[in-house]
């Protein structure tokens, strides 16, 4: 186009001052499309730079321990012996139960937002939720440690131990002393850190159902929870799972939080009320004092084996998220 | 006769007056009711925890909050100081994120918006910069401790801030597509047929019209950065001492949270409190002012 624009300058007898400009501005735009283009590709290059990172630093770990890296269970520092089964356990166990908690909570507040909620008060709930989301991860972890598993220690634990002792493979699960801190306390709070992106997509996905479905299932005479469980939760269910797929691959990296309240200790405990360890909270706990280069590059593959596991969630969650946008037609 | 007129004078109900016909019409009304009530329960349940959390903060930390928190230094236990130093390394660090990380994220931003709009490489990059925006970011911290870090052969504070600036860039890029997908094309076509070039109209015309939500993302991604720990625990470290050396280890507030909170000093543990209440006020202060930039129109 500025070609043609330049050619019929040449023709119209442009001086040569103009000239020079118009070589000038296909300059500019050259350069800045250039520059947006390898910005954009800069992203890319990030997340392959993370990736080969985490690949060479864990090497010598991995070329160590091999596959049992992932299946051995001593993390010990002393005789160099490594395995990220403890951590991987407890990345994965107080994500469930993060999940547990905040997924019907979170479709709670959803359906409270979008069928029942006044809407002078929708505003007001739904940014109160978005700063839950705003609250750092460190703030999490000092209340956590301070206030609520004090809190925990005195009142919800010894109920919950006193209550399923005799229950035969639930005494097992809330079996031992109420420690205030473990992997139940830390569960919770990546419950209450991952509620608002639940919320805030099954909401934004509730959205999505056309108004005149609903008004058609509420001209049949349906109640609100017909129309919300036969009506917009079939409608929404890809977009609710992406979701839910979306606050797991939070739960599972979340650092400082966790940090805070699990006790860092690398065993497998079948009581969710003793003290645990994830991959981030080890990584966070020990990657500064680790000595010697197998140590630290082992932290490094339990690094990478986090990375792994979050990006196949996170894209398996924008995958579904993906579909339901495409069948809302945006 | 008259009972039956009365039946249907009640609402048009006869066929449902049947006894099993009004017991399964209680059961829909007791269903309905039920979970009603538990979506307001988990409502005020989602609510409660973030009155716990500020309740708390105000509670343990405003009365530690004094003068001597933003003029002294972080103290060794046992004597009295302030956050000076941790508040300072925290601003500085996040500055020079947020500057490195910015013009990185509004142009990768203006290409998926203006060049390359829903091309194959915008939606490759959309779909990597989502996973990076929920990706864990102590792997960032990794990631700059090894090729950081391990390079220089010592921890800094421009470590500290190549890990914030990688957290910067995908707020920035989202927001920015966002916002220029949302700027009119006859607005481009006008700057278009005055004959600009495309890249002064990108920069004349689309980036004024999507200006407040291209600063509200900036304002995010402060807002972000400024409360993240984790990545800075083994990038930029820690420093008890007044240090405006880039080069060398800086202290930060999150940083010097997570170390004070868990030490067993009560005086440490105090000037903690202080910190997360400045702190969680200050983001919380940033995504509410970020929100009141974005005009009514992109808000959704």
């Amino acid at each position: 186009m500025v070609d043609a624009a330049m050619t019929g300058a040449i023709s119209a007898g442009m001086d040569s001052a103009k000239l020079k400009r118009m070589r000038r501005f296909k300059a500019g735009d050259a350069t800045f499309r250039a520059l947006t283009l390898s910005a954009a590709l800069m992203v890319l290059v990030l997340l392959g730079g993370v990736i080969i990172s985490l690949v060479h630093g864990s090497i010598p770990a991995l070329s160590t321990f091999g596959f049992g890296f992932i299946t051995s269970q001593s993390w010990n520092p002393v005789t160099e012996k490594f395995g990220a089964l403890a951590p991987i356990y407890g990345t994965v166990i107080t994500s469930f139960i993060a999940l547990l908690i905040a997924v019907p909570v979170g479709i709670g507040i959803a359906i409270f937002l979008t069928e029942l909620c006044p809407p002078w008060l929708k505003r007001p709930i739904g940014v109160a939720i978005e700063l839950l989301a705003g609250i750092p991860s460190i703030i999490y972890g000092i209340w956590g440690l301070f206030v609520f598993a004090p809190f925990f220690q005195t009142t919800i634990q010894p109920f919950l131990i006193d209550i399923f002792a005799p229950i035969p493979v639930l005494n097992s699960l809330f079996a031992g002393p109420p420690y205030g801190i473990g992997i139940l306390t830390a569960g919770f709070i990546l419950a209450i850190m991952v509620l608002p992106f639940i919320t805030s997509i099954t909401r934004d996905v509730f959205d999505t159902v056309p108004p005149v479905l609903k008004e058609a299932t509420y001209g049949l005479g349906c109640t609100t929870s017909e129309v919300v469980t036969k009506v917009v939760l079939p409608y929404t269910r890809v977009g609710v799972i992406g979701g839910v797929m979306l606050g797991l691959g939070r739960a599972l990296g979340e650092t400082m939080a966790v940090t805070f309240v699990i006790g860092n200790a690398h065993k497998i405990s079948a009581s969710i009320l003793s003290p645990g360890t994830t991959i981030s909270a080890s990584i966070a706990n020990e990657f500064t004092e680790a000595v010697g280069d197998l140590y630290t590059s082992s932290l490094i593959a339990l690094g990478l084996i986090l990375f792994v596991i979050t990006f196949i969630v996170l894209a398996a969650a924008r995958l579904l998220l993906m579909r339901m946008n495409v069948k809302a037609g945006n | 006769m008259a009972s039956n007129l009365g039946t249907i004078g009640s609402g048009g109900l006869s066929a449902a007056s049947t006894p099993a016909a009004q017991a399964i019409y209680r059961r829909r009304r007791r269903g309905n009711k039920i979970l009603l009530t538990l979506s307001v329960g988990a409502t005020i349940f989602g609510l409660a925890w973030l009155v716990l959390i500020l309740g708390a903060l105000l509670y343990q930390g405003f009365s530690g909050l004094s003068l001597a928190v933003f003029t002294e230094m972080t103290p060794p236990p046992g004597s009295a100081g302030g956050l000076l130093n941790a508040i300072m390394g925290s601003l500085v660090m996040t500055f020079g994120g947020v500057i490195i990380g910015t013009p990185i994220g509004i142009l990768a931003g203006t290409y998926m918006s203006e060049y390359g709009r829903n091309n194959k490489l915008t939606m490759v990059v959309r779909f990597i910069n989502d996973i990076l925006l929920a990706a864990p970011s102590i792997v960032i911290g990794l990631f700059v401790y090894e090729v950081v870090v391990v390079r220089m052969g010592h921890f800094s504070a421009f470590a500290g801030m190549a890990a914030l600036a990688i957290l910067v860039i995908p707020v920035v890029v989202r927001t920015t597509e966002d916002m220029l997908n949302l700027v009119p094309n006859q607005l481009r076509e006008a700057a278009a047929s005055l004959g600009l070039p495309r890249s002064i109209m990108i920069r004349h015309v689309a980036y004024k019209a999507a200006m407040s939500g291209i600063v509200t993302g900036v304002l995010l991604a402060i807002a972000r950065v400024s409360g993240e720990t984790a990545p800075l625990l083994f990038t930029a470290l820690n420093n008890q001492f007044w240090s405006t050396n880039l080069n060398a280890p800086m202290s930060s507030l999150p940083v010097t949270i997570f170390q004070f909170a868990l030490s067993p000093y009560p005086d440490w543990q105090k000037l903690a409190w202080t910190g997360a209440l400045l702190i969680t006020f200050t983001v919380l202060a940033l995504n509410i002012v970020a929100r009141a930039f974005l005009s009514p129109k992109a808000q959704k």
